[in-house]
């Protein structure tokens, strides 16, 4: 019983999709193991819902100019290759842009400027430059959706501490029983302001270092 | 005039642009391990901001906000949405030619600088100061002072942030907190030193 299923679990194992995957999740993650794309993923991280929001985005947006560039490398001139990447990734973020405006107006305007400064986020130009320009579409488009959802999985976990220690609220619901506060529980102020962002991203990535290496 | 000196003060220290936004965190934390490259770098950037928030301000306003065309008798065209990748083509040319210019006249800097004067094209902090400048509808003026302020607010934190990582060279930090999670934990004191100045009004 137990070996069949075990089987295609071994079988998904060996696959190069899933080995992608496990590498941009946990191994090797945008943001905790290259410092890549910081800059947004702290300014998001206040409440859940903008971090989800920003981290679908920015996934949108690296899986398909993988995919796009991947499909131009033939035909990019070597010394232009910057220019023709970046403009392919500020087109996707312009219509990444105006879909939130169009469908979540008011996450977009809490993102204010942060959906478009994606253009400029690390982790973009990092993934066309290193993997679509020398990989198949496929395989890039798949890079792309990997590194996206690492990037996300950080921020997530992120703004979920800063919410429930800062507001005591998750998702925007209170959490924290009344009862507590009524105990002389306070929630920590200093989570919801600029330095907080910092320090929590520095204990959460202590954290993790700490489980990689003893493994 | 009192305007202006408050926005001044306000980009260099409480809104500092990477402290308190969070921007050009990238090339803040490969840099900040040499002072001397910081503090060009940080110099860099002040004269790129404080060169591409003016120009990208004309940019914005004589062509792409609402009704901008109205000189070319368009006035009901509205084409902000191309704001983005113009704003970074024009910082990616600005760059281009500032390389070119420091390789020309000063060497050494453009040794010292080396793969990071690109880099300044994907510094978040630049394409982020002239978004700001366009969502607070900066004035001309206000765009001027921003842009340098936010500039040289960047350059002191990085330079900051190069001298206390030299002074950490010598402390015993946790294995798992060296490097990228002690940055982050250094760069958030900094940005609590920095609030400090949010009681001071001009």
């Amino acid at each position: 019983m137990n070996g069949a299923v075990a089987k295609p679990w071994a079988v998904v194992k060996r696959t190069v999709a899933y080995k992608e995957i496990l590498k941009a999740l946990w191994k090797a993650n945008p943001i905790s193991k290259q410092i890549l794309g910081i800059c947004s993923a702290l300014a998001v991280t206040v409440q859940m819902q903008t971090a989800i929001v920003m981290g679908l985005a920015l996934t949108l947006v690296v899986a398909c100019s993988n995919l796009i560039v991947s499909l131009l490398r033939a035909s990019i001139p070597r010394n232009i290759r910057i220019i023709v990447q970046v403009a392919v990734i500020a087109t996707l973020v312009i219509i990444a842009d105006e879909l939130l405006k169009a469908f979540m107006y008011d996450v977009s305007k809490q993102l204010s400027v942060f959906v478009g400064l994606i253009i400029t986020n690390c982790i973009v130009l990092g993934r066309t430059e290193a993997y679509a320009m020398n990989n198949p579409p496929a395989r890039a488009f798949l890079d792309g959706l990997a590194n996206g959802l690492g990037y996300a999985s950080v921020l997530v976990g992120v703004a979920f501490l800063r919410e429930l220690l800062g507001s005591g609220r998750v998702l925007g619901y209170p959490v924290i029983p009344e009862a507590l506060y009524q105990a002389g529980y306070v929630n920590n102020g200093l989570l919801v302001l600029a330095p907080g962002a910092f320090i929590m991203i520095g204990l959460f990535v202590w954290l993790e270092h700490t489980l990689l290496e003893r493994k | 005039m009192e305007n202006l000196i408050s926005i001044g003060v306000n980009s260099i220290f409480v809104g500092n642009i990477l402290l308190s936004y969070f921007l050009g965190m990238c090339s803040f934390l490969a840099v900040s391990r040499n002072l001397k490259t910081a503090a060009g770098l940080g110099v860099a950037v002040i004269f790129v901001m404080a060169l591409t928030t003016p120009v990208n301000w004309l940019i914005y306003n004589l062509l792409l906000a609402p009704g901008a065309l109205a000189w070319a008798g368009l006035p009901e065209i509205n084409l902000s949405f191309l704001k983005l990748i113009l704003f970074i083509a024009q910082i990616a040319a600005i760059v281009q030619v500032l390389e070119m210019v420091i390789d020309r006249y000063s060497p050494a800097l453009y040794t010292g600088l080396g793969v990071y004067l690109p880099l300044i094209t994907v510094n978040c902090a630049i394409l982020g100061a002239s978004l700001f400048m366009v969502e607070r509808s900066y004035t001309f003026a206000e765009t001027l002072v921003y842009g340098a302020g936010s500039g040289t607010g960047w350059c002191l934190a990085i330079i900051a942030m190069a001298a206390i990582q030299k002074k950490l060279r010598y402390a015993d930090v946790p294995a798992g907190l060296q490097g990228f999670g002690q940055s982050m934990i250094v760069t958030g004191l900094i940005a609590i030193g920095f609030m400090l100045f949010a009681g001071v009004s001009i």
